[in-house]
């Protein structure tokens, strides 16, 4: 069966985000009273997998292998 | 004795580190394409500076799961020196050669000056040849060098001595204006746990000649060779190479 999993990669909790922070600053000077912005990464991969469970099973050794740096990354997986 | 400089697509300090290594320290230095592997043994594998995989996904990340990273972790865990310089020093923790990682700079942007580091620990095979707490001025050149790690990393590699360098004033102060990139405890280099890996952000090949401005990163590639003549290596043979 073919499958889309959608992985989206975000920092964990508490750690600092400089991205988000500028961009955060710029909202600000727009006029957006914006309290708090985060920032992430999707990555969607079509695979070939038996079942649901077996492709978020692969997402889930792709985010371990390359896509996620434990140190500083979360990770979640949609299957599409 | 036989270095090896490691060259990924976007390696762009390869030839400044075999230079400083082959003609300003005299060692025999090949430069290694990293899909033909270490086709020989090294007394010391050198990952140098420059935007493997043009840092796509975070810098090193992708350079480090390739199939010359294998056997360069071999080649650290028989004892042998590895030295990662800038995106070395991403590939190496990317790669868990060493603990934490190097990312994104606080203020997210590229900086490359000439900074100043205080030697932490004179007792490594990098820097023997340095005193402890001893000032040098080397230059940085990276957006993603701000170095990471969870608390309890931080305390082992504190009471370990495996913190390498800290960003410092002139005087030797390690204070946040000190700090250019953000980095946890102003660490700008950090060695294995067993100290025959050290990843460095800063680049000692670019402080190694007068010429430069500076010559005070050369210490760590004469404190390499001294350390490789007085200890030795343990020579991998081809057939410990293999997968």
């Amino acid at each position: 069966m073919k499958y889309t999993v959608a992985i989206t990669i975000a920092l964990k909790k508490g750690m600092l985000d400089p991205e988000a922070r500028a961009i955060r600053h710029a909202l600000q000077n727009l006029g957006f009273p914006t309290e708090d912005l985060s920032t992430a990464r999707l990555f969607k991969i079509a695979l070939d997998a038996a079942d649901a469970d077996a492709a978020r099973e692969v997402a889930g050794q792709i985010c371990e292998r390359l896509l996620a740096n434990p140190v500083i990354h979360r990770y979640t997986i949609e299957v599409e | 004795m036989r270095f090896a400089v490691v060259q990924f697509g976007g390696s762009n300090c390869d030839r400044d580190t075999r230079h400083v290594l082959s003609d300003v320290c005299g060692v025999d230095t090949d430069l290694v394409w990293y899909k033909n592997g270490l086709s020989r043994s090294y007394d010391a594998v050198v990952l140098p500076g420059g935007f493997s995989y043009g840092d796509y996904l975070r810098a090193g990340a992708i350079a480090a799961r390739t199939q010359v990273m294998k056997e360069i972790l071999r080649h650290a865990k028989s004892g042998g020196l590895v030295l990662g310089i800038c995106n070395g020093a991403q590939i190496g923790s990317e790669a868990g050669l060493v603990d934490g990682t190097f990312t994104l700079n606080a203020y997210p942007k590229f900086i490359s000056r000439h900074v100043h580091l205080r030697v932490e620990n004179a007792d490594s095979p990098f820097t023997a040849l340095y005193r402890e707490g001893e000032v040098i001025r080397v230059p940085i050149a990276h957006k993603e060098g701000r170095y990471v790690a969870p608390e309890e990393t931080l305390g082992r590699l504190n009471r370990e001595g495996r913190v390498a360098f800290r960003f410092c004033d002139e005087y030797g102060n390690t204070t946040p204006e000190s700090n250019p990139n953000g980095s946890a405890e102003n660490i700008a280099g950090i060695l294995s746990e067993r100290g025959n890996v050290l990843a460095m952000m800063p680049h000692p090949e670019r402080a190694s000649e007068p010429v430069l401005g500076s010559a005070d990163g050369i210490k760590i590639f004469k404190s390499m060779i001294t350390y490789i003549e007085e200890h030795g290596h343990r020579r991998m043979t081809h057939q410990e190479f293999l997968p």
